[in-house]
C-alpha cells in the first residue's frame, strides 16, 4: 500500500450529529473547497492514526440518497463516481439511535451502494432516557455491519472510530433491498456500458440520470433511452423500493429495539414547543432574539472592528514609512493594505453573526423559526427556509446566498437568491453612518430615541421591504410549474455545543476572508491603478499646475499634499469616468466627486466613504472622521451656492446604496450558485433601477 | 375520506394512501408509511404550517401536504 491518505465520507440525516462527528474528528483541520464540476463547496479535514493520514468529507444532511436540494445532490455523486480522485474508501453512516427506524432507510441505501460502511449510532444516551434499548450486537448482525457508537458532547467513542476506519472492511455483497424485483433488464445494460460492478449504483443510473453532473450529455441520452426501451418508471420504483426497505428496517428492529419507558425526551420537548411556537410569545420571542443578534452585530463588534481599523491604517504608514519609495510600495500602502483591512474589517460581525446562527441552529430553534415564518413568507414567493439567508443578509450576502442552498424548490430558491441582497449588510454601515452624522440631526424624539438611530432603523427597514417587495414581483412574473413543498423535521431541543459554535465561527470567518477576499483584493488593486493614473498633461504635470493655481502655498506643506492628491484625483481615470457619467447622476443630485465614488464602489460599497475622504483631499487620514465630516459640509454646491450635502442630496445617497447591488463578490457568488450570468445580469440591472428610481424621487421631491 | 390536515391538536389516525405522487416520496422517506400512526401536535401561530407526530419525531409540514395523506 501506498501512503496515499484514506479517504472516509460522513453521511446521515440532518440533525443525527453528523457535524459534531465531523468536528471530533477533525477538529480545526478543516477546510473548504470546491468540487470539480459541482457548484458545491466541500467541507474536508483530515486526522492522523499511528502515522497514518485520512482525508474526511462531511457530506450534506439528507434523508435518502435521492436528492431533493443542491446539498442533497452532491451526495450520491461523491458516492458512485468512481474515477473522482478523492472517491471514498470507507463511509461513515452516522445514525441518531432516538431515531433508528428513519435512519436506517439511507443506511440501507449506502450499503447497497457496495462500499465498506461503517454504521455508527450517536446520542444514545437520549435513545436510553426515553426508553430505548437497543441490542448492539443483534444490530450488527442484522445489518450485516460494524457497528460503533459515539457521543458528540463527550468525544467518547471517537478513539475506536479512528481505529476501526484503518482496519480491513470489506463491503456488503448481498443487497439488502434487491433492485432487480423491479427492473431487472436494464441493469445489466448499464453496468457493461459504465462497466460498474454494483447493481445498486447501476439502477442509480437509471434514478438519477439527470442530476448526475459526471455523466455527458451523450451518456444520460443513452441511459433515457434504455429507461423508455424497458419502461422504467423512476417515482413508481422509488416509491415501491422505499416502502420495501421500510418494512425490511421495522422487521428488523423488532429484533434489536425493545421499549420500556414512555417518551419523556417528547413531552419535555413538547413543552417548549408549547411556548415558543405560541400565537403571541412565539414571535414575541422571535423578535428578542432578532432584536439581540441586530445588537451583538453592530453594538458588540464595533470595538473590535475600530481595532482592525486602526490596526490596518497604521501598517499602511508604517509600509510607507519604511518600505523605499516608489510604485510598488504605494500599490501596496494606498492599494493592496486598504484593500485587505476593508475585508478583515467585517470578520467580527461575520464571527458574530454565524456565531448566532449557529447557536440558533444547534439548539433547535432554528427549525422553529423557518416553522413559524412558512405561512407569511410563502405570501411574498418565499418559503420559512428562505428567513435564513434574510437574516444572515444582515452581515453579508454572500454567505447569506450559500445558505439558501437547502430550499428545494428551485423557484422559491433563486427568488431568495435574487432578493437577498437588498438586506442591509455590514457594507452599508459605513456610508449610512457618515451621511446620517452629515443631514440628519442630532436631536432626540420622547426624549429617548435618536433621530438619527430612527433613521438608521428605517433604512435597514427599507432594504426589508425592497427585498420582500422584489419577492413578490418574481413571483408574479416566474411563470414556473414547479411544486413548492415545506416538509421538515422539528429537531428535538438541546443545549449548543460549544466546540461546534467555534469551529462554525473559526471556518466561516476563515471561508469568508479567502473567498471574498480574493475578489475585493482584485478590485482594489484596479481601483488604485485608476485613481493614481490619468490620461495625457494634466495628470502628468500635476505638481507644476497646482503649483501655478496655488502660488502662496508652499510645496511640500501639508495643505499643499491634500491639494496635488485632490488635483490628481480629478484628472485621473477615475476622475475623468466620473466627469463622463456626471450628466447621468445630475438629476439625483450628485456632482463628478460624488460620481467617482459611485464608480468605485460599484465594486463594493464601503469604497465610498474612503473615496470620499480621498476626493475631499483629507488625504490618507481616514481614521478621523470629523475631518471628512467637517470637509464635507463645508462643500458648496457650484450650481446652488448652499451647502452641497443637504438632506435632499444625504437621503437620495442614502436610498441609492440601499437599493443598488454595488458588489462584484456578490455578483460573483450568484453566478456560481445559479450556473449562468442571466441572474446576476438582472439582479444588477433591476437593483441599480430601483436605486436610480428611489434616488430621482427623493431628491426631487426634497430639493 | 379524512386527511391528517383535518386532524385536530393531539388527535391519531392511521395513514392509509397519498393523493400526490410527488410529495408522497418525500413523505415516504421521512417514515411517513401506510399503515404508520400520526399525531396531530400543534400548528404554527396562523393555523399554517403544523407539526405531526409520526415515527418517533416531530414533523413539520403546510395544511395543503397534509391534506394528500389519506387516513383509514
Amino acid at each position: 500500500m501506498s501512503n496515499a491518505p484514506l479517504h472516509v465520507a460522513l453521511v446521515g440525516n440532518p440533525n443525527a450529529g453528523k457535524t459534531s462527528i465531523f468536528n471530533l474528528l477533525t477538529g480545526m483541520n478543516q477546510k473548504v473547497g470546491n468540487f470539480p464540476g459541482v457548484t458545491m463547496d466541500k467541507i474536508s479535514g483530515t486526522f492522523r492514526e499511528n502515522g497514518a493520514a485520512a482525508n474526511v468529507i462531511d457530506l450534506p444532511g439528507t434523508y435518502s440518497i435521492y436528492p431533493r436540494s443542491m446539498d442533497e445532490r452532491v451526495v450520491f455523486d461523491v458516492l458512485s463516481d468512481k474515477n473522482a480522485h478523492d472517491f471514498p474508501d470507507k463511509i461513515v453512516v452516522i445514525a441518531d439511535a432516538s431515531n433508528l427506524e428513519r435512519n436506517l432507510l439511507l443506511f440501507s441505501e449506502i450499503q447497497d451502494l457496495g462500499l465498506p460502511t461503517i454504521l455508527v449510532l450517536s446520542m444514545l444516551d437520549v435513545a436510553n432516557r426515553s426508553g430505548l434499548n437497543i441490542d448492539l450486537r443483534a444490530l450488527e448482525e442484522e445489518f450485516n455491519t460494524t457497528v460503533l457508537t459515539v457521543n458528540g458532547r463527550t468525544g467518547e467513542g471517537i478513539p475506536e472510530l479512528k481505529k476501526t476506519l484503518f482496519e480491513d472492511l470489506s463491503g456488503s455483497t448481498e443487497l439488502f433491498y434487491d433492485i432487480n424485483e423491479l427492473s431487472p433488464e436494464i441493469i445489466p445494460v448499464i453496468k457493461d456500458k459504465f462497466a460498474l460492478e454494483n447493481d445498486y449504483v447501476a439502477y442509480q443510473y437509471a434514478q438519477q440520470t439527470y442530476s448526475k453532473s459526471f455523466l455527458s450529455n451523450d451518456e444520460k441520452k443513452f441511459i433515457a433511452d434504455k429507461k423508455v426501451q424497458y419502461n422504467f418508471c423512476d417515482r413508481q420504483f422509488q416509491t415501491t423500493e422505499t416502502v420495501e426497505r421500510y418494512k425490511i428496517i421495522r422487521d428488523k428492529l423488532t429484533r434489536i429495539v425493545t421499549k420500556t419507558d414512555l417518551e419523556s425526551t417528547a413531552t419535555r420537548n413538547h413543552k417548549i414547543d408549547k411556548i415558543l411556537t405560541h400565537k403571541i410569545y412565539g414571535y414575541l420571542i422571535f423578535f428578542v432574539i432578532l432584536f439581540a443578534l441586530f445588537q451583538s452585530i453592530f453594538a458588540w463588534a464595533e470595538p473590535f472592528m475600530d481595532y482592525i481599523d486602526f490596526g490596518f491604517a497604521k501598517l499602511s504608514s508604517w509600509a510607507k514609512t519604511y518600505l523605499p519609495a516608489g510604485v510598488l510600495t504605494d500599490l501596496i500602502a494606498e492599494g493592496i493594505i486598504p484593500g485587505l483591512g476593508g475585508v478583515v474589517i467585517f470578520i467580527p460581525q461575520i464571527a458574530l453573526l454565524f456565531a448566532f446562527i449557529a447557536i440558533l441552529e444547534e439548539s433547535g430553534y432554528m427549525a422553529r423559526v423557518v416553522f413559524l415564518m412558512d405561512k407569511i413568507m410563502r405570501k411574498f414567493g418565499l418559503n420559512g427556509k428562505s428567513v435564513v439567508p434574510l437574516i444572515s443578509g444582515v452581515a453579508c450576502a454572500i454567505p447569506a446566498i450559500m445558505a439558501a442552498r437547502n430550499i428545494e424548490s428551485w423557484k422559491d430558491r433563486i427568488i431568495t437568491i435574487f432578493v437577498t441582497p437588498f438586506m442591509s449588510c455590514s457594507a452599508r454601515l459605513p456610508v449610512y453612518a457618515i451621511l446620517i452624522a452629515l443631514v440628519i440631526p442630532n436631536d432626540y424624539v420622547f426624549g429617548i430615541l435618536s433621530v438619527q438611530g430612527l433613521a438608521l432603523m428605517a433604512l435597514y427597514l427599507i432594504g426589508f421591504l425592497g427585498a420582500i417587495f422584489s419577492a413578490l414581483l418574481l413571483k408574479k412574473i416566474l411563470k414556473m410549474k414547479e411544486q413548492s413543498y415545506f416538509i421538515m423535521e422539528l429537531p428535538i431541543y438541546r443545549w449548543p455545543k460549544w466546540k461546534n459554535v467555534w469551529i462554525t465561527i473559526f471556518s466561516k470567518s476563515k471561508t469568508f476572508v479567502f473567498e471574498a477576499g480574493k475578489i475585493i483584493l482584485a478590485i482594489s488593486i484596479i481601483l488604485w491603478v485608476l485613481a493614481s493614473y490619468g490620461p495625457g498633461e494634466a495628470f502628468d504635470h500635476a505638481e507644476q499646475r497646482v503649483v501655478e493655481q496655488n502660488p502662496t502655498v508652499g510645496i511640500g506643506s501639508q495643505e499643499f499634499d491634500a491639494l496635488l492628491s485632490a488635483y490628481k484625483l480629478e484628472n485621473s481615470y477615475a476622475g475623468v469616468l466620473g466627469k463622463s457619467i456626471e450628466p447621468c447622476i445630475r438629476p439625483l443630485g450628485y456632482d463628478w466627486k460624488i460620481g467617482i465614488a459611485l464608480i468605485t464602489s460599484f465594486a463594493a460599497r464601503e469604497v465610498f466613504v474612503g473615496t470620499i475622504a480621498t476626493i475631499y483631499s483629507v488625504g490618507s487620514d481616514v481614521e478621523d472622521e470629523s475631518t471628512i465630516k467637517d470637509k464635507l459640509r463645508a462643500e458648496i454646491n457650484p450650481y446652488t451656492g448652499k451647502p452641497m450635502y443637504s438632506i435632499a442630496l444625504g437621503v437620495s445617497l442614502m436610498l441609492f446604496y440601499a437599493f443598488a447591488m454595488q458588489c462584484m463578490s456578490t455578483l460573483a457568488v450568484v453566478y456560481r450558485e445559479t450556473k449562468s450570468w442571466k441572474w446576476p445580469l438582472l439582479q444588477l440591472i433591476y437593483m441599480s433601477a430601483v436605486a436610480y428610481i428611489f434616488a430621482f424621487i427623493a431628491y426631487q421631491l426634497l430639493k | 375520506m379524512q386527511s391528517v390536515a383535518q386532524l385536530r391538536p393531539g388527535e391519531k389516525g392511521i395513514v392509509n394512501n397519498f393523493t400526490n405522487e410527488y410529495i408522497s416520496l418525500k413523505l415516504l422517506e421521512m417514515g411517513v408509511l401506510p399503515g404508520t400512526e400520526v399525531e396531530m401536535r400543534f400548528a404554527a401561530p396562523l393555523g399554517d404550517p403544523i407539526c405531526i407526530r409520526v415515527s418517533g419525531y416531530d414533523l413539520s409540514l403546510r395544511l395543503e401536504e397534509a391534506a394528500t395523506i389519506t387516513l383509514s
